[in-house]
């Protein structure tokens, strides 16, 4: 008796288990439809007249002004860790003239994009889905639709385009903020002028190598405010809500970011080298 | 649930707003269990009901917010669940909606608040976009508050800023969900003064959605009361009074169930 209810009991959790897997494939499936439904709603919003033009201004400039001090910082601290790392290990290999151009070429061609993304992920993703959470649940965004405004086209193809521009701009700034702090880090061990530093680390350096890496970060702003803005408008239940949605909308935003990257190297390795 | 009608509509005026057999549910909760509902033009219905019986949802669906499962809701004689989002929009040009809570956008200000249906659909320059709204907020009694962000401002403020901005494209209906909830008595009947006041001066349609027993009897012409998502009894305070039903009396009267 006592052998077949611990029986039963086995296959009841076996059954809420297997339930409870099948449940989250489900949702699972179900975020990536939603989000496939947003995502074409929010490119029919954004090609389509009128275009909200001062809106687009407002957000560009917000995106703009804080994640700034951000990348240049990020950009700044992974110059100096760059050419740390990098020196030490080509000391050992005796090949420490070509510092410069390592640490250059690594920085513009991988760091600083990504670090960008993902700082401009942490900043940008966290406050529009914060805000749009929070206009959410206090109905703003239905009084927004009740006075007859189109808030994909205003709240978030607004938000998203401004993310699309406005991480190739930030790009620039975390490279140059690096290239600058790798040379101060590097004259401070070595003495090595600036102009030295600089011929000797853009030396072999195309366009190509420089216009697709920066230009990737387009899509890291794609996939930032897309998935802020899907994760913010869908929110609900109250300020948890909204902190699920902040939360969400930065791992969810990082991870793919990274995903997108692996993707994006080998497609740049193909088609631009 | 058979539903009492007492009195539909006016009778005579043709409805503004029809509300026929409306089902909605929200994923397994069956919230609206096919609702009938017919407003006439400058009348006010207010619309009565326990916590969770789809009041707001009633109104929400009326402005095309909420998708009904089934059934149809016309407002002008469009069928508006039916229209494509820019008609939708078109309609809803003409319907005022004050939210619970007020709804205003945090980021702006009063002014801006009120400022912002007239900057998207109204053709006014900007000085007299600037007069439009300072009207407006004079006839909530809000001019001194212009400038000030709605989170520096009551709940009752807030609401009556809502209302500003509800009134601002001039709608020929208006949507109230509970107007007083969370008010004081003062502010309470000052909101329902000032929706009186607009009856009377505009001839505005309006729902009114609320528990304010007092508030309704105030501000309405009939009353309907909703019952496990359908209209159990509507008609007038006295028709609703003269009812044998035990749960109308039991509302009427406030007591506990």
């Amino acid at each position: 008796m006592a052998h077949m209810t611990t029986g039963s009991g086995l296959l009841l959790f076996q059954n809420l288990h297997v339930r409870k897997i099948l449940r989250g494939f489900v949702s699972f499936f179900e975020w990536f439809g939603d989000l496939g439904v947003f995502f074409g709603r929010l490119v029919w919003a954004t090609i389509t007249p009128p275009y909200e033009v001062k809106e687009f201004l407002h957000q560009f400039d917000e995106l703009g002004a804080k994640s700034l001090p951000l990348a240049a910082l990020a950009g700044a601290a992974t110059g100096v860790v760059i050419t740390l790392s990098t020196r030490d290990s080509l000391v050992r290999f005796g090949a420490k003239s070509f510092l410069p151009a390592v640490a250059i070429f690594s920085l513009i061609k991988e760091s600083g994009p990504v670090i960008t993304g993902l700082v401009v992920s942490g900043r940008a993703a966290a406050g529009i889905g914060a805000e749009l959470g929070a206009m959410k649940v206090t109905e703003q965004i239905d009084a927004m639709e009740a006075s007859a405004v189109n808030t994909y086209k205003y709240l978030a193809a607004t938000r998203v385009l401004a993310c699309v521009l406005m991480l190739p701009l930030l790009t620039l700034v975390t490279d140059f903020c690096g290239v600058l702090t790798g040379w101060l880090t590097h004259t401070l061990m070595d003495g090595i002028s600036l102009r030295l530093f600089l011929q000797h680390g853009f030396k072999g350096m195309t366009f190509k190598d420089f216009l697709p890496p920066t230009f990737k970060t387009m899509v890291f702003g794609v996939i930032i405010g897309v998935v802020a803005c899907f994760q913010g408008m869908r929110t609900s239940g109250g300020t948890e809500g909204v902190e699920r949605a902040a939360t969400s909308s930065v791992v969810l935003a990082s991870l793919l970011i990274i995903l997108a990257d692996v993707l994006l190297v080998r497609l740049i390795l193909t088609f631009c080298s | 649930m058979q539903e009492t009608q007492l009195k539909p509509g006016n009778g005579k005026k043709a409805p503004q707003v029809q509300v026929s057999l409306v089902h909605k549910s929200f994923g397994n909760q069956a919230v609206l269990k096919g609702i009938n509902l017919e407003v006439a033009r400058g009348e006010t219905l207010s619309v009565l009901g326990r916590s969770g019986t789809g009041k707001s949802v009633l109104l929400k669906l009326i402005i095309g917010l909420h998708k009904p499962d089934s059934g149809s809701i016309c407002v002008e004689d469009k069928e508006i669940t039916k229209l494509p989002p820019k008609a939708l929009n078109e309609v809803r040009k003409k319907i005022g909606f004050l939210f619970q809570q007020g709804a205003l956008y945090d980021s702006l200000t009063v002014e801006e608040n009120v400022a912002f249906p007239l900057q998207r659909h109204s053709s006014m320059s900007g000085e007299g976009r600037k007069e439009r709204v300072r009207q407006l907020l004079a006839q909530v009694g809000m001019e001194g508050d212009a400038h000030k962000m709605p989170g520096e401002i009551s709940g009752g403020m807030q609401k009556r800023a809502g209302l500003a901005r509800a009134l601002a494209l001039e709608p020929d209906i208006l949507l109230f969900d509970e107007p007083t909830s969370g008010l004081d008595p003062i502010t309470a009947k000052e909101i329902c003064e000032l929706i009186l006041r607009l009856q009377k001066e505009r001839r505005i349609t309006s729902i009114v959605v609320t528990h304010d027993m007092d508030g309704a009897r105030a501000v309405s012409d009939r009353l309907a009361l909703m019952k496990d998502g359908q209209v159990l009894i509507q008609g007038t305070f006295d028709d609703l009074r003269k009812s044998q039903d035990p749960f109308v009396n039991q509302f009427l009267s406030g007591s506990e169930e």
